[in-house]
Formats: structure tokens, sequence, C-alpha cells
């Protein structure tokens, strides 16, 4: 594909995702969550390229989501407030990182879930500080120094989730292509092949490890500073198990794929609740057999053949 | 000549079994050093204790003068000792390019996560290097698809991009087929001594020994019990008889 091709891609489906808020108002809210999501399964997608599964990933989500909380009430600024709180994160992704990355599989998806399941119980236990299972009420904050009423802030929460997206899309691309992005597949394949050149393989799988705590936490703070209101339930086990169930859905041979898998999750889970308001768990969970049984790819390798497109990475 | 590689009374022992009992060997600057002996005597063990793998119970190795004894293996590689597998150690997934140009990526540049692996520079160098190996060809399929020569030799090429001055080979041509070995050798040796590479590799086809070594050093029952060049080892007749006692099959090509 083309580089013009996918610029106007990238493109068209913001303008989608516009319109479609447009339309659709309550929808905007639901887009927005997506997105922030997607940015979270990013960072599962980056893990998964060295085969390496975190079924903990929601600790920084709700690190970053609890960080823009607290902040908020010092810092009532959205963009300065977002890069703290994922930055935050990150850093919480290399100390945790430096513990974990002498892991690999089971080991590793389990002590990420571990640090989250205690991060948890802070969150619930810690009342006096956060409120426990009730969470916390974001005070409202400016955008580049404007007051916005509930409308435009839901606009510039989307417009600004969908550059985030763009922009870490963007960057994971260029970093899987750089030899420290084909290192870490080669952690796949042959770990001890990169420690005979020379290299470490837990530094490399480190670095990863940061840049998708990174994307996580942002993802985090553009999801407190949208619903306004952080409780323990983020860092809770099965909202890391939801972000591995979009990354499989959407699929991991693209960085489009957490987005689609997202925007996808998002919309069946409001869509199928309405309708079926017991069963939608069910009908995720047929969806998700019906991608690993028949779309291993996940959702980017049908749109892809879809539109008879080519190899991309 | 100097000993660019030298181990003094090195002894290990694996339960009961002396992989080592008390080993000196020197390898000089420049020459091609074969080690033959029965599987199980402690030739691969000798590699792994030379790259970092495994720390000698007792002895001490010394590699260009100083003593490597207790480094990692990465600072062993850094110091410029390459090593090749028995079993190739490839990234299957990955090209035949693309292996040999994150091997020449580990030597520099690794830390650059803003342009490509295959930058022009590491693309030409990669190359280059599969060229010289005579892999360039197959430069574009994926390694797990080659046939066992072309996955031995990119096995070592990966170790060659480190520019070592001292490569270890664990029986480069184990698991080729016969009728490529000798092309394969021929390949090595050539590669080898243009970049002048010291060499040392455990092999257990004699017709290879005797074309490919300068010396020959024999590995029994963690003893080297004889050491010197091809014609005069593999007349020997107490090596004949070590040899074509524990490996029959190899028999014919010792008397070639």
């Amino acid at each position: 594909m083309s580089r013009a091709r996918e610029v106007v891609l990238v493109l068209g489906a913001a303008g989608l995702v516009l319109a479609i808020a447009w339309f659709v108002p309550w929808l905007r809210f639901v887009l927005t969550i997506a997105l922030a999501k997607g940015l979270a399964v990013l960072g599962i997608l980056l893990l998964l390229r060295a085969g390496q599964v975190s079924f903990g990933h929601a600790l920084y989500l709700a690190f970053a989501a609890y960080a823009a909380a607290f902040g908020a009430a010092l810092v009532p600024e959205t963009l300065i407030l977002l890069p703290l709180a994922a930055l935050g994160a990150a850093l919480l992704g290399l100390v945790v990182g430096l513990f974990v990355v002498r892991y690999r599989e089971i080991f590793f998806g389990m002590l990420n879930l571990a640090l989250s399941m205690v991060f948890y119980s802070v969150l619930e236990k810690f009342y006096a500080i956060t409120h426990g299972t009730d969470g916390i009420r974001l005070p409202p904050t400016t955008f580049a120094g404007q007051v916005l009423g509930a409308e435009a802030q839901g606009w510039a929460m989307l417009s600004l989730a969908l550059v985030l997206s763009a922009f870490f899309a963007w960057l994971m691309r260029i970093y899987l292509a750089s030899p420290l992005g084909q290192a870490l597949a080669g952690i796949k394949t042959r770990e001890a092949r990169l420690e005979f050149m020379g290299m470490s393989a837990r530094r490399v799988l480190l670095s990863a490890y940061v840049l998708s705590a990174l994307m996580a936490g942002t993802g985090g703070a553009v999801l407190g500073m949208t619903t306004r209101h952080v409780t323990p339930a983020l860092a809770y086990w099965t909202t890391s198990g939801e972000l591995v169930f979009i990354a499989i859905l959407g699929g991991a041979g693209s960085v489009a794929g957490p987005f689609l898998g997202a925007i996808a999750y998002e919309l069946t889970r409001v869509y199928a609740a309405a309708l079926v308001a017991d069963a939608w768990q069910m009908i995720l969970g047929f969806v998700l057999l019906l991608v690993i049984l028949f779309a291993p790819g996940g959702l980017w390798a049908i749109g892809r053949a879809l539109m008879g497109g080519r190899r991309q990475a | 000549m100097s000993a660019l590689l030298s181990a003094r009374g090195l002894k290990i022992a694996f339960g009961g079994l002396k992989a080592a009992d008390g080993v000196d060997l020197d390898v000089d600057d420049g020459e091609f050093l074969a080690i033959i002996g029965p599987n199980g005597a402690g030739k691969t063990t000798f590699i792994n204790m030379a790259t970092g793998y495994l720390r000698p119970q007792a002895g001490k190795i010394s590699y260009a003068g100083r003593n490597i004894l207790g480094m990692t293996p990465r600072q062993i590689v850094r110091l410029g000792i390459g090593r090749s597998f028995q079993l190739p150690q490839l990234f299957t997934e990955h090209t035949v390019l693309e292996n040999a140009a994150l091997a020449v990526a580990a030597r520099d540049g690794i830390w650059s996560p803003f342009s490509p692996l295959l930058r022009p520079r590491f693309k030409q160098e990669a190359e280059e290097l599969l060229d010289r190996f005579g892999l360039l060809s197959q430069a574009g399929q994926r390694a797990n698809a080659l046939n066992e020569g072309a996955r031995k030799l990119t096995d070592i090429a990966m170790a060659v991009a480190l520019r070592p001055r001292l490569l270890l080979m664990d029986e480069p041509t184990s698991g080729v087929a016969s009728s490529d070995k000798m092309a394969v050798v021929e390949v090595l040796a050539r590669v080898l001594r243009q970049s002048g590479v010291t060499a040392v590799f455990v092999e257990h086809d004699m017709e290879v020994v005797a074309r490919f070594a300068d010396r020959v050093a024999v590995w029994g029952q963690g003893r080297i019990t004889a050491l010197g060049p091809p014609d005069q080892v593999l007349n020997d007749p107490d090596v004949r008889r070590e040899v074509i006692g524990l490996a029959p099959g190899e028999a014919s090509h010792a008397a070639a």
C-alpha cells in the first residue's frame, strides 16, 4: 500500500468516526471510549509481537486514569494532565518492566495479572484516599485554557483521541520496522540468538514494555477524562482480559487492528446490551469464537481481504 | 604465532561424566583448528566454556591475553568471539536478509528506533555478506524455508556479521546433505580466510577436517589425546582406532 493511499485511508477512517459521532450523537462518547481502549490494545499488540501476552495491562490504564483524576484537582488542564498521566504510567511500566521482562509466556502473563490485581486492591481498600468502589469524580478540566461546555468537551476529547490514535499507530509502525522492533519479533522465534549477537533480549523487551505502558496510560487518561468518573473496576482483571479480547478480535497483523477491534467491540456491546440485555456477553463470546476459528487474522484481515488489499505491517 | 585463545587446566564434569579433565589448548591467531572425537567427549562443552555459557570447575581461559573466565556470553561476543550452532539459531519468521541485517544491526545501531532495519547501510552490508556466502539468491526467503546447508551458512553468516576475530563453530556440516557438504565447506573456508577470522570447529566428517583444518585436536574422555597437522593426526594408529572404534561411519574418510 502506498504512503498516499494510507494517509487517505487514515483520514477517511477518522472522517467516518467523526461523521458517525455527528449523526448519532450518543455514539460520540462510545467512540471516544473505543479509541481510548484501542490505544491500550495497541500496547498489548506490541507485546504480542514478542510472543508475550500481558493479562494485566489494565494496571496502566487504571493508573493513568486515577493519575488524571487526582491531578485534575491540581492542574485542571487537559493538555497538561493527559501527557503527565501517560508518562506516569510509562514510568510505572519501567519499574514493573525491570521485573517482569525476566519472565516469559504464562509467567509473564500471570505476573502482570497479579500486579494489576494488587493495584486493584489498593484502589478498593484505601477508601480514605481513593473512595473505594465509589471511585472518584473528575472535576471539569479546561482544554488549551478554554472552559468548554459538555458538548464541546465531548468533541474535543474525541478529536484528541483520534489524533493520539493516529500518532501512536504511526509511532508503532516505525518502531516495529526498526532494528529494535525486529529484534522484538525475534524474541518470539529465537530469543537465544539475540544474546549470541551481543544483544540483551530483556532490554529489547523492556523498551517495548515501557512503550506499551505509555500507550495503555494514554488510553487510560483519555478514558478517565471522557467518563469523568474512575473506579477500581478499571484495574480489575476483566478489564485486562477485555484488552486481550479486543487485540484478538481486531487482529495482530496491523496497527489498525486494535482500533477496528475496539470500535467493533464497543458497538457490539452497546447494541447487544440494548437488544438482549442478559446475553450480550454470550454474543461477544460467539463473535470471538468465530474470529478464532475462521479469521485468525481478526477483523483487520477480513477487511483487507474484502478490499483486495496487500500485505501491510 | 601467538595464542589467540588459551585454555589451561580446564575441568568440568556433569555428574560422573568428565567432559574436561585438565584440558590445555592453544588456538593460534589465524589458524583453522578442528576438534574431533567421539560423541559426548566434551567438544561442544569446550565451545560452551569458551563462550561463557558454562563455567569450568577449574582452570583458566584467556582470549587475546585477557582472562575471560566469568564473563557473560554477551560480554564475550562483544570482545570478538563469535559462535555458530549445531542446530542453526535463526529468526525463523524473518527473511534471510532480515536475519543478516539484524546481525549487522546488533553490531551497531540496534538502539536507533527511528529508522528501519533495512535502511540502506544495513541492507547493503547484509546483501554483501549474503553474497559472499552465496546466499543472495535466497535473501527474500523466510529462514524456515531454507534447506539445511543454507540454514547452516546463514547461521555462520550471522556470526561473521559481528566481525569476530575468533569463530567457534559447532559441527558446521552436520545435517548438510553429503552432496552439498564440500560446497558448504569451500564457501566457508574462502569467506573466513578473506575475513582473516581464526576458526575452531567441531567436526565429525574426516574428509572435511582433512581439507579444512590447519591443525586437529582429538578430544577423548575429557582430554586432548592428540594434536597436530591433519595428515599426521588422522593417520595416527591410536587416533584411527579411537575414531574407527567409536564412529565407524567415518573410518573410510579417516583413511583418505
